[in-house]
């Protein structure tokens, strides 16, 4: 029998992010990081709450930042993490994309109205306001607003593939506003203090301020990844749920 | 190491309250996937099976 030599086998990446081997890989992988997870979320919040010290302008107020700044990295990580499966859905029609881009949506969401949240309660005795309408804060209320749209548009569609294509083309649209929550401290005059992590000249904060924040951000991040993967495996069983319960009907129906 | 501090109300609301709603976030991430893996036992308990898992013995 003659084969085709020029069709090439599938590389690691498509067979690892095929829906049922990643069911397969994912599994094994959920236990170990939750316990992980757990762990770094003990130490993080030991060093927040006992091994560092206050700042010398905020005082004990310093504290909220590492639940703030966490959350707040990652409403705009999710949205990049929707933005590559926007475009694995609509470029390459990859399988798993659209399923991890409905499983963040909802995560986005909520780690953003943590960010919205914690940052509300850290400016009241910092600045004396709750709330004002500045760049930073009016731009990561929008993008909570995108978040939920997305939510409401995955679930106005019964054909979830259709939904897909819609949903990936308004998630790169929303993605105009990342580059605004991120450098609106740089390009307006606001209340937000400006970018002090992630600068071309490093961070400007001392160790002592930036290990506890740093292991913060890294038990969220991996909160992330774990619920990411739990989400994504609930939709995978979702999708095969419909899909069984339709054939039961056309089996009642014939 | 935290003291002493007239503003320690908004520290403790601000760690409640990401904990509610970070434990909520698990929470409900928990019971999506469980009220799918019992549609798909009870779909399968009806003898309704994908045609990959192969034919019930």
């Amino acid at each position: 029998m003659a084969v085709d030599s020029t069709v090439s086998k599938p590389n690691w990446f498509s067979r690892l992010a095929h829906p049922g081997n990643f069911m397969g890989w994912s599994k094994p992988v959920l236990v170990p990081l939750a316990v992980v997870t757990a762990l770094v979320f003990a130490v993080g919040l030991y060093y927040a709450f006992f091994n560092s010290p206050a700042d010398y302008q905020m005082g004990e107020t310093v504290r909220i930042m590492y639940v703030h700044v966490p959350n707040a990295w990652l409403s705009q990580f999710v949205y990049g993490v929707m933005f590559v499966a926007s475009l694995g859905t609509l470029v390459w029609r990859h399988p798993l994309a659209d399923v991890a881009a409905k499983a963040a949506a909802p995560l986005g969401a909520v780690f953003t109205a943590i960010a919205l949240y914690s940052g509300s309660l850290w400016g009241r005795p910092t600045w004396g306001t709750f709330w004002e309408w500045d760049g930073r804060m009016t731009s990561t209320l929008i993008l909570l607003f995108i978040y939920v749209g997305i939510i409401a548009l995955w679930r106005a569609f019964d054909d979830q593939l259709r939904a897909a294509r819609i949903v990936a083309v308004v998630t790169l649209v929303g993605a105009l506003d990342i580059p605004v929550v991120k450098f609106s401290v740089d390009w307006w005059n606001t209340l937000h203090q400006p970018e002090s992590i992630f600068t071309t000249t490093g961070p400007h904060m001392p160790m002592s301020l930036l290990t506890p924040l740093f292991i913060m951000m890294l038990a969220f991040t991996l909160l992330f990844v774990f619920l990411q993967f739990v989400a994504m495996r609930t939709e995978i069983l979702r999708r095969r749920a419909d899909s069984l319960g339709r054939q039961a009907a056309a089996r009642g129906a014939a | 190491m935290i003291g002493e501090n007239q503003d320690i109300v908004f520290i403790v609301w601000a760690y409640v309250g990401v904990g509610v709603a970070t434990l909520g976030l698990i929470g409900w991430v928990w019971l999506q996937s469980r009220r799918v893996k019992h549609k798909l036992a009870a779909l399968e308990a009806q003898g309704i099976r994908r045609r990959s898992a192969g034919s019930p013995t």
